[in-house]
């Protein structure tokens, strides 16, 4: 294991009492391996991420990276680590050369050292073009690459992504998911925070679920699934009155009970092998002259997982407790969670496509 | 060349960089990189970590804090609204005090323009460590700072380079400052020594008064608070002082406060290193009578204070 973490326990005040970032969680991540902390805002990712790049304490429990305490040997894990975080964490009035050229400094490469490997990594994120512009300029996506590539500055040992896509349109964040794959490929290590199963799925080897500053499920994402019952078939009918009907069609070919909106025209249902679930109940809904408005196939979403796994939805309107200044909602979370809505929805979106 | 090679060997000289590393075909090769994948699979990477630091602590801490200055120079190179606000702002302080109450103001055995320039110096270096504060404030809020503490290097760095910016602003703004005096008629008295002596003084008060300031802008929520904060500390202390009317004039309170306040001991020092102290009687405090003194032992004190402070305040904070 290169990352072994036991019993974090993180605690903030606040006005309305004790707010539990953390309540003793557990982690362990094997060399080598993608692990994906997967959790709704306020479930505690960031907290981890923080106490595991020495940026905050344990209020208990112990974290070793690689061998090395990180709250007894902090600067030797920075030596080891590299972090990109959710906000892209760079400086605006610097260009991405030199953005990276002063990473590289601040890693004690030395000033040629630091300056050859910056130039590799613009050329690598195919920022040459852009690569001496101050960064104010960028668009979103590529200041992420530009943080991103600012971890890569030593060849971490471990790899921390807090939410790397987060706050991305879809096409940005494919991109970078793309590049993160390929940075994986290598057999990095890497912990990955998200809120997206999606990119869990597209990126890691073993997922971790976490709510409310505790592991709630884990295993790989097939095992998750295979749990929450893989795809869903989603159709909506043109009159509420075939709503029975439509239901018991949808429950014969699928695995669970079928869910059925309050209007009584949509309904939903998890299934085994989602493209042939799809086609036998086309067919049926067909023989039985069923007409619809809509049908199609989506993946899982945190949201399912959640209610599977808790019984309760994805609480995304929760008080944002990863905010380590306290849990008061900022405008910036309020945001980031609207983005984040707006995100799973467009995945879902892409999925219908395919 | 392939990344997960190149970024090893630092420049100093470690017994592992001086054994060249094994080259593989990849790294030989040198249209690798863009249609390749980023990292080769299963590319050694055991030879590519990077090796501890062998500089001296004095030589990281020295490189380090020169990295993050330079951070900062760009920065003021690259907003020129920065640069005009520390321009802009003297200019037109020491116009309008010395042509719109110049007149009015009648100061005792010197005439005001003499009197008013050391009080426009203080008063810039003072607002001039307002910077610091700010940008702590600011690059708390954008993330850089968890970025700086993620990396391995020395925790004053940061501090020492944001207050070093300051430093070199007010540089400017101080030569600024000088060309305009001498155009609405201010002179210097004295030696070339004691003229740099105080120039000396003031930018070491404001270099220590950035400390104060950065340690404030750790401390708020958001970057716009402490621009309201700096106000609530700069106007007090730059204008209930000596610097734009002698304090003798001052009800009793205020008299008092001002005679102690560490920014009229700093006028009082400049003006007689300036040579513009004129004929007016010093008032007989301590710290009046001894400006030079006190502006030295209250800049020792600011420093030994607020550079720990700091140091420990920075290794303890986080965005968001």
């Amino acid at each position: 294991m290169i990352i072994e973490a036991q019993g974090l326990t993180k605690t903030y005040q606040s006005k309305s009492g004790p707010v539990h970032a953390l309540a003793g969680l557990d982690l362990q991540v094997p060399r080598g391996t993608v692990k994906a902390l997967l959790g709704p805002n306020g479930a505690g990712k960031t907290t981890v991420v923080k106490m595991l790049t020495t940026l905050i304490r344990p209020d208990a429990g112990t974290a070793v990276i690689d061998g090395i305490d990180v709250v007894r040997h902090p600067k030797s894990v920075r030596r080891i680590i590299g972090v990109s975080g959710q906000y892209a964490a760079v400086d605006e009035n610097l260009t991405g050369f030199e953005n990276l050229e002063m990473v590289g400094r601040l890693y004690h490469l030395g000033g040629a050292a630091a300056r050859q490997r910056a130039k590799e990594l613009i050329d690598l994120f195919e920022l040459t073009a852009a690569g001496n512009r101050p960064v104010k300029g960028f668009s979103g996506g590529m200041r992420r690459r530009i943080d991103l590539a600012g971890a890569l500055v030593i060849n971490p040992k471990v790899l921390f992504l807090d939410e790397p896509t987060t706050g991305l349109d879809p096409r940005s964040r494919i991109a970078l998911w793309d590049v993160i794959k390929r940075l994986v490929a290598d057999g990095t290590t890497v912990l990955l925070t998200t809120q997206y199963l999606e990119e869990a799925d597209q990126l890691a080897d073993d997922i971790v679920v976490i709510d409310d500053g505790r592991v709630i499920a884990g295993g790989t994402s097939d095992q998750l699934k295979a749990q929450i019952g893989g795809h869903r078939v989603v159709v909506a009918l043109v009159d509420a009155a075939d709503g029975a009907a439509a239901r018991d069609i949808l429950a014969r070919h699928g695995s669970g009970q079928p869910s059925v909106s309050t209007d009584g025209r949509g309904a939903e249902v998890a299934v085994t092998d989602g493209p042939t679930a799809l086609q036998n109940m086309l067919a049926d809904l067909r023989a039985a002259q069923i007409s619809l408005h809509d049908a199609g196939m989506r993946r899982p979403t945190l949201d399912d997982v959640f209610l599977k796994l808790t019984g309760h939805k994805a609480d995304l309107d929760a008080t944002d407790d990863d905010d380590a200044s306290g849990p008061k909602l900022s405008k910036r979370a309020q945001a980031k969670r609207a983005q984040a809505r707006a995100a799973d929805a467009d995945a879902t979106d892409l999925e219908k496509v395919t | 060349m392939s990344p997960r090679h190149s970024a090893a060997p630092p420049e100093p000289t470690t017994p592992e960089s001086t054994t060249p590393e094994p080259t593989t075909p990849e790294q030989t090769s040198p249209q690798q990189g863009r249609d390749e994948p980023v990292l080769a699979r299963g590319e050694s990477r055991v030879g590519t970590l990077p090796p501890l630091p062998t500089w001296n602590p004095f030589s990281l801490w020295y490189s380090d804090g020169w990295t993050v200055t330079k951070r900062n120079l760009i920065k003021i190179k690259r907003s020129p609204d920065m640069l005009v606000f520390a321009v802009i702002q003297p200019i037109m302080f020491v116009l309008l005090f010395s042509q719109v109450y110049g007149g009015a103001i009648a100061v005792e055995g010197s005439d005001y323009t003499q009197f008013l320039m050391a009080g426009i110096f203080a008063q810039t270096v003072v607002f001039g460590a307002t910077f610091s504060g700010a940008a702590m404030a600011l690059d708390l809020k954008e993330g850089i700072i968890d970025r700086f503490r993620s990396l391995p290097m020395n925790a004053s760095a940061v501090l020492i380079g944001r207050t070093n910016g300051d430093l070199v602003l007010n540089t400017i703004s101080m030569i600024i400052m000088m060309a305009t005096g001498l155009a609405v008629g201010w002179r210097v008295n004295t030696s070339p020594a004691e003229f740099l002596a105080g120039v000396g003084l003031l930018l070491l008060f404001g270099y220590a008064f950035s400390w104060v300031m950065a340690l404030l802008g750790m401390s708020v929520k958001s970057p716009e608070v402490i621009n309201n904060a700096s106000f609530l500390i700069l106007f007090p202390l730059t204008f209930v002082s000596n610097a734009f009317v002698p304090s003798e004039t001052l009800p009793t309170p205020l008299r008092v406060f001002a005679e102690w306040n560490p920014v009229s001991s700093l006028v009082q020092a400049v003006r007689q290193l300036f040579g513009n102290l004129g004929t007016a009687p010093v008032p007989d405090i301590w710290t009046m009578q001894n400006p030079i003194l006190t502006v030295l032992i209250g800049i020792t004190v600011m420093l030994l204070v607020f550079v720990p402070l700091c140091i420990r305040k920075f290794a303890s904070i986080s965005s968001r």
